[in-house]
């Protein structure tokens, strides 16, 4: 059942239940913040409405600037603004920021310890019919081996507000990564988010697996969970909204608790936040453990459902993934 | 702040401090024992110019909100920044011996939380300009007056993130930003209109919407008058191309491409050093 103690969104799984992007939660929080903190600033490199930076662009013009199609140019004056009283914010999709300015991104931003918030949008295979050019799916594991750098990937609207929101209480370098299609918000405005922590939302008795699941593919996690339940398989599902810093005690505790370890992330199962868990559990408690994700492959054009189901990232996967390591 | 014009005791003085940094760069590079060095030494006027004459800056706080920023964008050329900050009270000329050793704050390419005073992390080339801008969209939101200078190579002009500022710094028109060109002519791989062409360089920052200055990077007179002319101009970003020569002062180094990116041995810094000491030949007893 759904975690009572997170005040978690009881209708989640309802047929008409409430679906958002997670970028408009980033943009929402970009208003707040710009109200709240003068010295907020914000770049887009072209992308502003798709971002979701046109609210603060139309707020607060004087703090908005647009670089144009340059995203090297984005990061490193944004590093210039963040050494210099600024908390800046550069929007871009993922594939673009950090992904064609990483090394602007290592230099001029984290190794730099530049007040700077990198937004990475149109993240993962939901990015869908754009195709794999525009799908980020190695960033989680670009921006988690970068010393310095915070990385949150939040599972709905909601969560990327508050995520959004914490970000700029951290001084220094911090990756925020958003997807393009609405999906189910499974939180609710009480539901506690905290840098480094990691939430148990699916809870059991006597469970016999733990996944770990982060970005929208929690809502995925989550259905599998509440099916497998009715088969009579009860498993627990985290949230893993903060993938660095690590909640490493937290984790090994509920990778204890079942024994059976199954990650799920819109990703490439190489170096993203199912690497994680298995570098915390070799280290403190090695698990039996399956991956979900993108398989060392570049995706397609497709709607996201389908592209989930063709590269076996999809709900039924994950339920599968749970048997062959109960059945292993 | 203007930039007062230099009288002739003071310009004296300025080229003897000039060459006294050339001296530390050779010393500091024979003890580093890999490093630049046609570079360091091509620009040591400028950065004797900067520090002693024209930043408005306070060695002994150097987090000083109000200071001019000098950004260095082609960090490779750090010797000569890590000298005239000590020469001018940084930090002790001692430390210089530290460059490129472990536990150092004298980091091969410049990193600026080890070391105050340094206005970035550079070494990465074409990211400097990028981040000056963002230094002086700072000032601008801030109502502060300060300005920021923005040091780069004539080579890393041949990366695109370079491009990308000039042409936001002409669409901003930061007149509170000014560039300092460092063009020697030369790079790794060998002489820059033979490795990728940047000419005609004033006529492509003209048409990004830059006022571009050409003066002798080598005469410190005529680079100060040129500083502060860009000082008085209000409507856009001014770059000031400095033709300088990579090497200067060093027979042997000098307009040679194969010193960029090497340091002397003993042999060759006792040969440069002597140079150097005598004003190449000039003064007959050395000094020591």
């Amino acid at each position: 059942m759904l975690n009572p103690n997170l005040k978690l969104n009881e209708k989640m799984f309802d047929p008409d239940a409430e679906a958002l992007p997670t970028r408009d939660g980033f943009g929402k929080a970009l208003e707040i913040l710009g109200e709240r903190n003068p010295n907020v600033v914000v770049l887009t490199a072209d992308l502003s409405e798709s971002t979701r930076a046109d609210g603060f662009q139309k707020k607060y013009p004087n703090r908005f600037f647009e670089v144009g199609v340059a995203e090297q140019n984005m990061a490193a004056i944004a590093a210039g603004l963040g050494t210099s009283g600024k908390t800046a914010f550069i929007s871009s999709y993922a594939t673009f920021s950090p992904g064609k300015n990483l090394e602007t991104v290592r230099t001029t931003i984290v190794y730099n310890q530049a007040d700077v918030k990198v937004a990475g949008h149109h993240s993962g295979v939901m990015t869908g019919p754009d195709g794999a050019t525009h799908q980020a799916t190695e960033d989680i594991a670009l921006m988690r081996t970068l010393p310095g750098m915070t990385v949150f990937v939040p599972c709905d609207a909601i969560e990327a507000r508050k995520a959004t929101e914490e970000s700029a209480n951290i001084q220094g370098p911090v990756y925020l990564r958003f997807t393009r299609d609405k999906s189910p918000v499974m939180t609710t405005e009480e539901t506690p988010f905290e840098k480094g922590k990691v939430r148990e939302f699916w809870v059991s008795e006597n469970p016999k697996a733990t996944i770990f699941a982060c970005g929208y593919m929690l809502y995925y996690a989550l259905l599998a969970a509440k099916n497998l339940e009715s088969e009579g398989i009860n498993v627990l599902v985290v949230n893993v909204a903060s993938i660095k810093p690590v909640d490493e005690s937290a984790i090994v505790e509920l990778a204890k608790k079942t024994g059976k370890v199954v990650t799920v992330e819109d990703h490439q199962i190489m170096g993203g936040m199912g690497s994680m868990i298995a570098e915390v559990l070799a280290k403190n408690s090695p698990t039996p453990m399956e991956f979900v994700g993108l398989r060392d492959t570049f995706a397609e054009s497709g709607k996201p459902e389908e592209i989930l189901s063709k590269y076996n990232m999809d709900q039924k996967s994950i339920a599968e993934a749970v048997k062959k390591l109960l059945n292993g | 702040m203007d930039i007062p014009a230099l009288l002739d005791d003071q310009l004296v003085y300025l080229q003897l401090k000039a060459n006294e940094a050339r001296e530390l760069v050779i010393e500091t590079l024979l003890e580093a024992g890999s490093g630049h060095s046609a570079g360091p030494l091509g620009m040591a006027d400028i950065f004797i110019a900067f520090y002693y004459h024209i930043l408005n800056h306070d060695p002994k706080n150097p987090g000083w909100e109000d200071r001019d920023r000098l950004v260095l964008s082609n960090g490779h050329i750090c010797p000569i920044r890590y000298v005239t900050m000590a020469m001018r009270g940084y930090f002790p000329v001692e430390e210089l011996k530290t460059l490129r050793k472990i536990n150092s704050r004298l980091q091969g390419h410049p990193h600026r939380t080890s070391l105050p005073g340094l206005e970035t992390t550079s070494g990465p080339l074409g990211e400097g300009l990028s981040q000056g801008i963002g230094i002086a969209l700072a000032a601008r939101l801030n109502k502060k007056n300060y300005q920021t200078y923005v040091i780069a190579s004539d080579g890393e002009h041949q990366e695109g993130n370079t491009w990308e500022a000039a042409m936001f710094a002409g669409k901003e028109k930061l007149n509170n930003l000014t560039l300092v060109i460092d063009r020697n002519n030369i790079q790794i791989d060998g002489f820059t209109e033979n490795v990728m062409p940047l000419e005609p360089l004033k006529d492509k920052y003209q048409s990004f919407g830059w006022e571009v200055l050409d003066v002798d990077g080598n005469n410190i007179r005529e680079f100060v008058e040129a500083i502060s002319k860009a000082r008085s101009i209000f409507e856009k970003p001014v770059c000031i191309i400095a033709h300088t020569i990579p090497g200067k002062g060093v027979s042997f180094m000098e307009r040679d491409f194969t010193w960029h990116g090497k340091p002397p041995n003993k042999e060759e810094a006792e040969k440069a050093l002597k140079e150097l000491r005598t004003l190449q030949g000039r003064i007959k007893s050395e000094h020591e």
